[in-house]
């Protein structure tokens, strides 16, 4: 049955969330904004400390069966505290979602277990290349096999929690690489590369418009040998065999980037609305919209797309939920959420003025960390082109 | 819990009136823009759906069936995905009917419901928006005061379906102008009542096919019996919200025509040696559309299912008309804008969707879920 309210235990557990983006993550989000690349070891540790995955299921009762949709609420909550924090914290993160993807249960077992104590660590995943982001087909990274081993040569940009997964933690990086350039995309195939491995070298950390908090970094593979059964599934070259497998991974992770822009989206709502509150401005639903002024008609405006993409995401999370294919689904949240987040944010800076552009508030910063949720996880324009596919019903070369 | 499953009722609802809208209603959709009128076969047919008598309660006549806002709302969409005149005709007895069997008193439930109950199709309307640039459901300018044991009602309407027609009209009037929505009330006026004027029938650039008409009220008296609600009066702002989602519900389905007809016409026509489908320019506005038509089928799902709850959905209510009133207007004009020069001829239903679609930001309480 057709039914938008959460349970009563499921908005308790959401609560514990909200308090730590509340009292962990806004304390420290416009220091870790300012000084980029300073690490916020204490809210790692606490983080860490306090919950293995924190963006993962709730154990402690029975809510269970859910998990896409939890891991979208969860995601929110932090968000709304800092969407560069929440990218920062330690967990299995993309790379643990690769393997989940596309591991065998052994390997599993074997890559991520390690998430279950120990000091803080974290796992990346590597797919875009200084010469290929949006068209992944085209990477150029190669995987060559040398008796026991793979040997793994090229260069990966963007990758999220880069240098803490390669470097800084016991952690790992999952790198797509071809092993068969003629095959295309057939021949692209998820490595697990642990950390420190020779030949894997973080070259830099990017400077970033925002999510400053967490670390981008670009990493380079020189003859980098890992064993023969790091290499995520099987080796066999077949139609659509690997790269079905990073795509996969997006039908999971879109809608959590789209609840990642409605977590910022709602942050810049609501200091809007506190500052409206503050200063006696209305909000009067239910009159003739003709009659609004024009602070309250954007605000409406922009709590309305908000609200639009975070159902439009809990749908996607729920249809992978219940054992759906949402590919089209995960897309249409993702499109949205990033645009219409992109855009309340950039409202919100226009509505409060010299207070909105001011970096003694945090709303000038939601504006540039919301921005990436546009772009990252498949831009604006990818996500129309698979929708317009699957609504078309063509193919990729149909339509490109 | 979050589902975004429907049950088998109205799965099964949703199928049936599909089936009739695709069938039956869509191809009699341009003649009855341009005549004027619905053909009475269509509107029996409709009637034997039981669109309206359906969830009326069983001893006066009706199915029993429980009043489900979520079900109101796939039902309005898909009979607006047909022709949005056709849907608001046949849905039109609801406006009193509903009301009526939800906040009426026994008395009159039992004088006013069994005609809508009954085999045939019976015209019934409300009438609630007001000839004024300034309209404002809350701040209403027809007013009903209390003089000497009656009510006597002053005032304009328009938007009126149907009211040429219906022996009853449930007329939405102030009792206390300056208390807003809480102020008003409901009022079953007879056709035939001194004081009341019905206009000639009103002239739209769209919902040419539903007849509607202004009403003037002057010194028009009715009994305290005839108040829906007899002294409690009624939930006015519960009776606004149903009505916004009934025409959230109908945007969805003019919105998803409109993109569907331009959907497979851009799959059809082609230019520079391919499909125009083919190229990103076209390919993303229908990708943008597609978009736009869940997310405000969404919102109105959320609106109704709140209301099924039985919780206050003012603000919801309101932002799934707002949210779809915008969404679908911009899904009209970018499927006129995909057909081109073919989109602005009336052989094509897409410049009737575009008239109909720009209704929705204006209009209110023409149909009720």
């Amino acid at each position: 049955m057709i039914d938008f309210e959460l349970e009563p235990q499921l908005v308790n557990w959401l609560g514990v969330y909200h308090a730590t983006a509340e009292q962990l993550m806004r304390p420290i989000s416009r220091q870790f904004d300012e000084n980029e690349h300073e690490e916020p070891w204490q809210f790692w540790q606490m983080s860490w400390a306090g919950s293995r995955d924190m963006a993962g299921v709730p154990s402690d009762h029975a809510l269970t069966g859910s998990r896409n949709l939890y891991t979208c609420l969860s995601t929110e909550e932090l968000c709304w505290g800092d969407a560069g924090l929440f990218l920062s914290i330690p967990n299995p993160g993309l790379g643990g979602a690769a393997v989940t993807a596309a591991g065998t249960p052994e390997q599993k077992k074997r890559f991520l277990s390690r998430f279950r104590g120990g000091k803080p660590k974290w796992a990346a995943m590597a797919i875009t290349e200084p010469g290929c982001g949006s068209d992944s087909a085209a990477i150029t990274t190669t995987a060559r096999r040398e008796g026991d081993d793979w040997v793994i040569n090229g260069t990966k940009i963007f990758c999220t929690a880069g240098l803490m997964s390669a470097e800084k933690s016991e952690g790992f990086v999952v790198v797509w690489a071809t092993i068969d350039r003629i095959a295309g995309r057939a021949g692209i195939k998820p490595f697990v590369v642990e950390h420190n491995t020779p030949g894997m070298t973080v070259v830099r950390v990017e400077n970033k418009l925002g999510i400053r908090a967490s670390d981008t970094a670009m990493l380079s593979f020189e003859n980098c040998r890992i064993p023969l059964d790091h290499l995520l599934g099987s080796a066999e070259v077949t139609p659509a065999g690997g790269f079905k497998d990073v795509m996969a991974t997006f039908d999971a992770t879109r809608p959590i980037v789209a609840a990642m822009a409605i977590g910022v989206g709602r942050a810049a709502l609501d200091f809007v609305h506190d500052s409206f509150k503050r200063n006696n401005v209305p909000l009067r639903y239910g009159i003739s919209p003709r009659r609004l002024t024009a602070m309250e008609r954007d605000f409406m405006e922009m709590e309305m797309q908000l609200k639009a993409a975070r159902l439009l995401t809990w749908r996607a999370a729920w249809m992978l939920d219940s054992g759906m294919r949402n590919n089209l689904e995960a897309s249409m949240a993702k499109a949205k959420a990033g645009k219409a987040v992109t855009l309340i944010t950039q409202k919100a800076v226009e509505l409060l003025g010299p207070l909105g552009y001011s970096r003694k508030e945090l709303v000038e910063k939601w504006m540039r960390d919301a921005k990436i949720n546009d772009i990252f996880e498949g831009t604006q324009q990818i996500n129309q082109l698979i929708i317009a596919r699957r609504i078309l019903g063509y193919s990729s070369k149909e339509l490109n | 819990m979050i589902s975004f499953d429907l049950n088998d009722e109205q799965k099964m609802a949703r199928e049936t009136v599909a089936a009739f809208a695709v069938e039956q209603i869509r191809p009699a959709a341009r003649i009855a823009d341009e005549s004027g009128s619905i053909p009475a076969d269509l509107l029996a047919k409709a009637w034997e759906l039981g669109l309206v008598r359906g969830c009326l309660p069983e001893n006066i006549g009706g199915y029993g069936d429980p009043r489900i806002a979520v079900t109101g709302a796939i039902v309005a969409e898909e009979l607006a995905y047909g022709d949005l005149s056709f849907a608001l005709h046949a849905m039109a007895p609801r406006l009193l009917a509903f009301p009526v069997a939800e906040m009426g008193t026994e008395l009159q439930c039992s004088r006013f419901l069994p005609p809508l109950a009954a085999d045939n199709f019976v015209a019934a309307t409300a009438a609630l928006m007001e000839p004024s640039f300034d309209f404002d459901p809350s701040e209403m300018k027809t007013t009903a005061q209390w003089v000497s044991g009656e009510y006597v009602i002053t005032g304009a309407k328009c938007y009126v379906p149907l009211a040429a027609e219906s022996e009853v009209i449930l007329v939405c009037a102030t009792t206390n102008p300056g208390l807003g929505l809480p102020g008003v009330e409901a009022f079953l006026v007879r056709r035939d009542s001194p004081g009341l004027k019905i206009s000639g029938r009103e002239k739209n650039m769209g919902l040419r096919g539903l007849a509607s008409f202004e009403l003037t009220f002057e010194q028009c008296r009715v009994g305290p019996e005839d108040r829906v609600g007899g002294e409690h009066g009624i939930d006015f702002s519960r009776l606004l919200s149903e009505t916004r989602v009934g025409m959230a519900a109908m945007a969805v389905g003019v919105a998803r025509a409109a993109f569907e007809y331009s959907r497979d016409y851009a799959k059809e026509r082609k230019a520079f040696g391919g499909p125009i489908a083919t190229k990103q320019a076209i390919a993303f506005m229908l990708a943008d559309m597609a978009i736009e038509v869940d997310a405000m089928r969404l919102l109105t799902w959320e609106a109704a299912s709140w209301l099924d709850k039985g919780n206050d959905a003012l603000k919801e209510s309101y932002q799934a008309r707002n949210y779809a009133a915008a969404a679908a207007l911009a899904v009209a004009d970018n499927a006129v804008q995909i057909l081109g020069g073919h989109g602005y001829i009336r052989e094509h239903p897409v410049e009737m969707w575009l008239r109909n679609a720009r209704g929705f930001g204006v209009l209110e309480g023409l149909t009720i879920v």
